[in-house]
């Protein structure tokens, strides 16, 4: 729903409003205006991070380029700042080396942030998951607003994954978005990952510990077998 | 007169041949035959290597280090490192120097003195497998990171998602089904980590070894005190093609050091390649160099063909070229928009170029199926004929139309606006020079290689297809700079139109003509066993492809991706030392990259 297709004409049971003027004034009350407005304004200039990770990324030019030209959908200002973006596109093969980066500009971004998962690899690992380098979908460490299938999605794939993030906008509402309330865990920072041997999601530190104790157990098991 | 061309054929030796023997009587005890069946080339005793590789270079005239692999031997517990030799002046084949070592303590001598060109790539040896090199300035890992747990490309080094050695898995096929890896990995996730490791936070600090060398100085000797720092450029950033990082040192805007970090996109190809089976490795080419995988299946597919001894039906061999030639069209396009881009002159050619590039695709999506991941050749022919039309025209009439009439219209009206501006001209003309030497001993290729002055084309030197057959010239500048590597791929578009002009009446006078020869199949395992490489002429230098494998097998043993844009980056500190840091980019962009292929 668009924010003037609730406006002209509207009338209200308890103040009567003029025939010559019934076209140009609304009536509404705070709560119903702000939301459309809000979603409005927002859905229409989403700002999205130049940021290319693999083959995906081609298409996502192609996209923005001359034939397809994302301009269409107000979507044309690609930022090459986190600071001043509102969309990470995420198009592309993760890697293990550079999920530290991904998860530090995503916590750069500022709010609203929306994270689109563009192909197999970012959604899920793709033809690469079973490399030792991969990281099997963003997802395991951002939350993702929507993903769009393919290797790689055609640019109209990426239009419709956009206008299903346009979508998803319409249907926010401002009393409830994670990132005016407090302790929304999904308003969080996100603990940046680190590489040690491997690499390592500090939110994983206590299953890493027990599972280290468990290997060392079963080695000390099987050495003592063998003695 | 006429009896010395009689004579010539016994007197004339392969040039490779003529090396072999020359090399065998000065190091005869260093050298030996290779023995294995299916295998070629010349093992040297490492301790040799060095003297072997000068003599080669100074001497012979084989002064061109193409690739460098390692492969691990579990068999015979022994490393070995593979190099293919070429000779600029005299073309044709490799000599292939081989050096095997002790598996538990691999140390080969670093060629790295004779070819600076081999850096980057034994770095790589020493990241994947182990391999240490003896004399090499900087042995860091590459594409994996410092304290990464293990040598990933050795036989016996298991994934967290490790399922069997080789496809296809018996959980999935004949009667399996599909299980999520993620449930069986305690994580949830895919890491591994090795027994008995706790994390401290002593282990994160893992770029120390990076910034050695490129710290701050201060130089307080002049009036006005200065100093130096260190910058880091990406791996997200929005003029280094990819996730691509460099760290560079700046005295005020001058480039004093470089060091390019890669690995940002490495997607463990060979690893993976190593367990698939040989067709399913066709698709993963595409994703090598995204941009061009036409012409990187060719490449693979050449290998293979090799080890299976299959035959190339007519129609296929055109319908190859002219896809490869579209393809070196299309990459073009592709890098000078990105270089102008590069160069200060944002979008508008960018766009203007993307037009006719994007007709390429609807041909590809037309012909293949798929846009960009064509995954179109297939070992013996390709696996579709041409469609019936494109975009609603007859194909041929399309095909036509776009290589006399789009495509040089946009060639021309590219030219006649970017070649002779005064800003483009101004921002290259001299900048990034690269002396011919040093393209060679750097090991480029392609592009960046002929823009110095090295008329050195593999469609030339060592023909594959039926490009003996057709008539082109290999572009050629002479200046090394950033304008040259501009020129050059128009020159290099202009060529690929001539070639597709004269494929286009064979592929009429052939119509309806067998694609492939033989069944397709499946299921293919090599007869006899053995090692292939075949090297192509990529739009963004050569791309060779090493595969072995054992008798009867049906998956490579070792599958190594000789990577143009890999080992063209070896040569860009050499390139942007003295420049401005505003050049680097546009340095960078002449170099034209590709992160898929880089890092793989
Ligand atoms: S989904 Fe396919 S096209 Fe996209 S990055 Fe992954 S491999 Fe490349």
């Amino acid at each position: 729903m668009s924010a003037t297709s609730s406006g002209a004409g509207a009338t209200s049971p308890e103040i009567v409003v003029p025939d010559e003027l019934a076209n140009n004034v609304v009536i509404t009350n705070i709560a119903k205006l702000l939301d459309p407005v809000y979603n409005w304004s927002r859905r229409n200039s989403v700002w999205p991070m130049v940021f290319g990770l693999a083959c995906c990324a081609i298409e996502m030019i192609c996209t923005a380029a001359s034939r397809y030209d994302l301009a269409r959908f107000g979507m044309e200002v690609f930022r090459a700042t986190p600071r001043q973006s509102d969309l990470m596109i995420v198009s592309g093969t993760v890697t293990k080396k550079m999920v530290p980066t991904i998860v530090r500009l995503y916590n750069q971004m500022p709010e609203p942030r929306y994270v689109m998962a563009m192909g197999a690899c970012a959604s899920g690992g793709g033809p690469f998951k079973e490399g030792y380098n991969v990281v099997d979908g963003i997802d395991k460490f951002i939350p993702v607003d929507v993903y769009v299938p393919g290797c790689p999605p055609t640019p109209q794939a990426l239009i419709n994954g956009l206008i299903a993030l346009q979508e998803k906008i319409d249907q926010q509402s401002i009393a409830t978005v994670p990132w005016y309330r407090k302790g929304d865990p999904t308003a969080e920072m996100v603990p940046v990952p680190v590489l040690g041997p491997d690499l390592v999601d500090l939110r994983q530190l206590e299953i890493i510990e027990r599972e280290a104790a468990k290997a060392k157990a079963e080695t000390a098991e099987t050495a003592e077998s063998a003695a | 007169m006429s009896e010395k061309i009689l004579e010539a054929p016994d007197t004339v030796q392969n040039p490779v041949e003529q090396a072999t023997t020359e090399l065998k009587q000065r190091f005869p005890e260093s050298l030996s035959d290779e023995t294995r069946p299916g295998y070629e080339g010349l093992i040297v005793s490492p301790d040799k290597l060095r003297e072997v590789a000068t003599t080669l270079r100074d001497e012979l005239g084989f002064n061109y280090l193409s690739s460098v692999t390692g492969v691990d031997l579990i068999d015979d517990n022994k490393m070995e490192v593979v190099y293919h030799i070429y000779s600029i002046e005299k073309g044709g084949g490799p000599i292939v120097l081989k050096a095997q070592v002790d598996r538990d303590n691999p140390v080969v001598p670093s060629l790295v003195p004779v070819w600076p060109g081999a850096d980057f790539q034994e770095r790589e040896a020493w990241d994947l497998l182990g391999i240490r090199f003896d004399g090499h300035p900087d042995l860091r890992r590459i594409l994996t990171w410092d304290g990464f747990h293990g040598h990933p490309l050795r036989k016996d080094w298991k994934e967290p998602f490790y399922e069997e050695d080789h496809k296809p898995f018996g959980s999935r096929w004949p009667g399996g089904g599909v299980r999520r890896a993620e449930e069986l990995n305690p994580y949830g996730k895919n890491v591994q980590y090795p027994p008995g490791w706790v994390p401290t936070g002593d282990e994160y600090e893992v770029e120390t070894d990076l910034y050695t060398g490129l710290t701050i100085k201060k130089d307080e000797t002049i009036d006005l005190k200065t100093e130096q720092v260190t910058v880091n450029i990406g791996p997200q950033h929005p003029s280094t093609h990819g996730v691509f990082r460099m760290v560079v040192t700046l005295d005020g805007e001058t480039i004093v050091a470089l060091k390019p970090v890669m690995g940002y996109l490495h997607r463990n190809h060979e690893k993976i390649g190593e367990r698939n089976t040989f067709i399913q490795n066709i698709p993963y080419t595409d994703r090598l160099d995204y941009i061009c995988s036409m012409s990187n299946n060719l490449g693979y597919v050449l290998a293979v063909e090799k080890l299976l001894g299959s035959e190339v039906p007519e129609r296929a061999e055109w319908l190859r070229i002219l896809n490869v030639e579209l393809t070196r069209i299309c990459n073009h396009l592709w890098a000078l928009g990105f270089l102008l881009n590069d160069l200060g002159a944002l979008q508008t050619p960018m766009l203007y170029f993307y037009i006719e590039r994007e007709l390429i695709l609807d041909f590809f999506e037309a012909l293949s199926g798929s846009r960009m991941m064509c995954n179109y050749m297939r070992f013996g022919g390709v696996a579709y004929d041409l469609p019936d039309d494109v975009r609603g025209q007859p194909t041929l009439q399309f095909l036509d139309e776009l290589v006399n009439e789009r495509l040089p219209r946009a060639l021309e009206q590219g030219n006649e606006l970017m070649t002779g501006n005064e800003i483009v001209q101004a921002r290259s003309i001299g900048v990034g020079y690269l002396s011919p030497e040093d393209a060679i001993a750097y090991s480029t290729a392609g592009p960046v290689l002929r823009a110095s002055g090295i008329p050195y084309d593999v469609r030339r030197a060592e023909p594959y297809s039926y490009y003996e057959h057709l008539d082109f010239d290999v572009a050629v500048r002479y200046n090394g700079d950033i304008y040259d590597r501009y020129l050059i791929r128009l020159d290099e578009m202009y060529q690929s139109l001539r070639i597709i002009r004269q494929v286009l009446p064979y592929l009429k006078e052939t119509e309806g003509a067998p694609i492939i020869s033989g069944k397709p199949q499946y299921a293919l395992r090599v007869p006899k066993g053995g090692e292939a490489y075949a090297r192509v002429e990529n739009p963004k230098g050569e791309l060779g492809f090493y595969v072995t494998a054992k008798p009867k097998g049906s998956n490579p043993e070792r599958y190594h991706v000789r990577a143009p844009s890999f080992i063209n980056l070896t040569a860009l500190e050499k390139m942007t030392v003295g420049h401005k840091v505003a050049d680097l980019v546009a340095i960078l962009g002449s170099i034209d990259i590709v992160l898929g292929e880089v890092d793989r």
